[in-house]
C-alpha cells in the first residue's frame, strides 16, 4: 500500500490551556475521499486548523507526503499543495468575487483549476465576478469558497462544514460538483454534520468525540448502530 | 482677497498634511497599528534628505531618490524587526512600541544633528511663484499639492489594481484566512510599512525644503497628518486628502483672524467633524 498523503500521529491541540484534540491519529489515503463525522465541538474544525498549519503543533505531529509540517506556517503549508475550505465561507468582504478567487491562485501550483474553469464549475460566479463577495447569497459564497480553494490547485482539499446553514438545493448543487473537483487525482477530506452525505461521498469515515477518534472504518460497511454510539458516546 | 489667498494657501497646505497623513492611513488600514512614531520618522526622511543634500550636493528633490528608498528599507526591517511582534488582538502594545520608538528617534537625531534647526536648500524654487489674477502661487506649495495628488492616485491604484493591493486588503480582512492563500502576513505588513515610509520620505523632504525643522518636530507632524486621517474618514485616501485640505484652510483661515489662531482653528475644525460625523466625513463604505 502507497504511503498516506496526510498523517496526524499523536496529534494533541491545544487553545490555550484548553485542549481540544487528544493524541489522535488519522491518515488521508493518496486519492481517496475521507469523511470525518462528530458532532458540534467534537474538534473537527480544531483537527483543520491544525492540519493547515492555523494551529500551531510538533513538527512530527502533523506529517504531509512523510515530511513533517506541524510546525510550519499556513503559508507555507498552503504552497505544498494543501487547501482548505473554511467553515462559515470566510470570503475576503473587501475582495470582489474575482478578486477572493485570484489571490486563491496566489500560491501559483501548475494544474487544472484557473479563473476560466472556476467558472465553468460554477457559472454564476462567472455572472457575479465583479460584485463585493458580501453581496452573494450563501450558496454563491460557497462556490466562491471552494474555487477560492481549488484556484491554488492543491493535491489534497479539506472541506469544513460546506452544507451548514445552506438551503438543501443549494447543497445538492454543491454535492452535484464534488466529483468533478476530486475526480482529477486530488484526495479530500470532507467534515460534514450530515452523515448520510458523508457516508454517500466518501470512501472512509472518522468519527471524533470530544477530541478523540471513536470510530473508524470504510464508509460502505459502517452501521448506524456503531455511528450514534460513536457520535454521542452512548452504551 | 486677502481671504480668497488665505483658502488657496491653505488647500495647497493641505497636500502637505495629506502626506503626512497618507502613510498613517495605509498602516493603520492593513494592520490596526497606529504609529506614534510617524511624525518623528518624517523628521528623520527631512534629516536624511538633509545629509544627502549636503554631502553628495544634490538638489532635495533629487535626494528622493535616494531617501525614498532608504526609508522604505527602513520600514520593512523596522516592521520585521520590532512592530510584528507587538501586533495582535490588543492594540496597546504597539501604542506603547512606537511611542517608545518616538522617544528613541527623537534623542537619535539630537545626537547626532544637535537641537539646531536645520532647513534644506532648494534655491530658486523655495520662492519662485505664478501669478493668477491678483494672487501669487508659489510654486513649491503647488508642487506639494501636485506630490500628494499623485502619490494618493497611487496608493489608490496599488490598492485596488494590483495584486499587492488585494494581498493588503486581504490580510486586512482576515489574518488567518489570508495566511492559508499562501500569504505571509508578516512579509506583507512588512511591504505596507515600507510603502508608508516611502510616502514619509517625500512628505519629509517636502516639509524640509518648506520649514525649518529639529528633532522634535514630529509630534506636531504626527498630530496634523492624524487629524486629516480622522477629518476624511479612515481608511478612505482621497479622504485624507480632502481632510488635510479642510484642516490647511481652516489653518490659514484662523491665522488671517489672528495670526495666534492658526494652530488652533485647525483643531477646532478637527473637533467639529469629530463632533458631527465621528466616522470622519467620507468614511468607507463597507464598514
Ligand atoms: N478559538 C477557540 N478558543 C477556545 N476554545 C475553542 C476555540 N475554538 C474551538 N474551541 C473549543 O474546542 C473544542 C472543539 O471545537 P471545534 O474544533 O470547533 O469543534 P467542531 O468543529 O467539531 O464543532 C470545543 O470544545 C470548542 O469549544
Ligand atoms: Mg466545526
Amino acid at each position: 500500500m502507497p504511503d498516506p498523503i496526510l498523517k496526524t500521529e499523536g496529534l494533541n491541540s491545544f487553545y490555550g490551556d484548553f485542549q481540544a484534540l487528544f493524541d489522535l491519529d488519522i491518515h488521508v489515503e493518496e486519492g481517496e475521499v475521507l469523511a470525518i463525522i462528530g458532532a458540534n465541538g467534537a474538534g473537527k474544525t480544531t483537527l483543520m486548523r491544525s492540519i493547515t498549519g492555523l494551529l500551531k503543533n510538533g513538527a512530527n505531529e502533523v506529517s504531509y507526503r512523510n515530511e513533517p509540517i506541524g510546525h510550519l506556517r499556513a503559508d507555507q503549508i498552503a504552497s505544498k499543495g494543501l487547501a482548505l475550505v473554511p467553515e462559515g465561507r470566510q470570503l475576503f468582504p473587501s475582495l470582489s468575487v474575482e478578486e477572493n478567487l485570484l489571490i486563491g491562485g496566489r500560491v501559483g501550483r501548475p494544474g487544472p483549476w484557473n479563473l476560466k474553469t472556476v467558472c465553468e464549475l460554477f457559472p454564476i460566479l462567472d455572472e457575479r465576478r465583479n460584485v463585493p463577495s458580501t453581496a452573494l447569497s450563501g450558496g454563491q459564497q460557497q462556490m466562491v469558497a471552494i474555487g477560492r480553494a481549488l484556484m491554488s490547485n492543491p493535491d489534497l482539499l479539506l472541506f469544513d462544514e460546506i452544507s451548514l446553514g445552506l438551503a438543501p438545493v443549494i447543497i445538492k448543487t454543491i454535492y452535484d460538483a464534488l466529483p468533478g473537483i476530486v475526480g482529477e487525482g486530488m484526495s479530500a477530506v470532507i467534515v460534514e454534520q450530515d452523515i448520510s452525505k458523508a457516508l454517500a461521498f466518501s470512501s472512509r469515515v472518522y468519527c471524533l468525540q470530544e477530541g478523540r477518534v471513536s470510530l473508524e472504518g470504510a464508509s460502505s460497511t459502517v452501521s448506524r448502530d456503531d455511528i450514534s454510539r460513536a457520535y454521542f458516546g452512548v452504551e | 482677497m486677502e481671504w480668497v489667498n488665505a483658502i488657496l494657501q491653505g488647500t495647497l497646505l493641505g497636500g502637505l498634511y495629506a502626506l503626512f497623513a497618507a502613510g498613517l492611513s495605509l498602516i493603520f488600514g492593513v494592520m490596526r497599528l497606529v504609529n506614534i512614531a510617524h511624525g518623528d520618522l518624517i523628521v528623520l526622511a527631512a534629516y536624511l534628505g538633509l545629509t544627502v543634500t549636503s554631502t553628495i550636493g544634490v538638489h532635495p528633490l533629487l535626494a528622493l531618490a535616494i531617501v525614498v528608498p532608504a526609508m522604505a528599507l527602513i520600514g520593512y526591517v523596522l516592521q520585521r524587526g520590532i512592530l510584528n511582534f507587538t501586533l495582535g488582538d490588543d492594540l496597546l502594545p504597539p501604542l506603547l512600541v512606537t511611542f517608545g520608538l518616538s522617544v528613541i528617534l527623537q534623542n537619535a537625531l539630537l545626537e547626532v544633528y544637535t537641537a539646531d534647526p536645520q532647513k534644506m536648500n532648494a534655491g530658486a524654487l523655495e520662492t519662485a511663484s505664478i501669478p493668477v489674477g491678483d494672487l501669487a502661487v508659489g510654486v513649491l506649495p503647488l508642487l506639494t499639492f501636485a506630490f500628494a495628488i499623485a502619490v494618493i492616485a497611487a496608493l489608490q491604484f496599488v490598492f485596488y489594481r494590483t495584486a499587492l493591493g488585494r494581498a493588503f486588503r486581504a490580510v486586512s480582512d482576515n489574518q488567518d484566512i489570508a495566511q492559508l492563500m499562501g500569504l505571509n502576513r508578516r512579509h506583507i505588513f512588512g511591504l505596507a510599512m515600507a510603502l508608508a515610509l516611502a510616502v514619509t520620505a517625500i512628505a519629509g523632504i517636502l516639509l524640509g525644503i518648506r520649514t525649518s525643522f529639529d528633532p522634535s518636530s514630529g509630534g506636531g507632524r504626527l498630530i496634523f497628518g492624524f487629524e486629516a486621517v480622522i477629518i476624511g474618514g479612515l481608511g478612505n485616501l482621497w479622504g485624507t486628502l480632502a481632510g488635510g485640505v479642510i484642516l490647511g484652510v481652516a489653518q490659514n483661515i484662523g491665522a488671517q483672524i489672528n495670526p495666534g489662531w492658526q494652530l488652533l482653528a485647525g483643531h477646532l475644525a478637527f473637533l467639529v467633524v469629530l463632533a458631527i460625523r465621528p466616522r470622519g466625513l467620507f468614511p468607507r463604505i463597507s464598514g
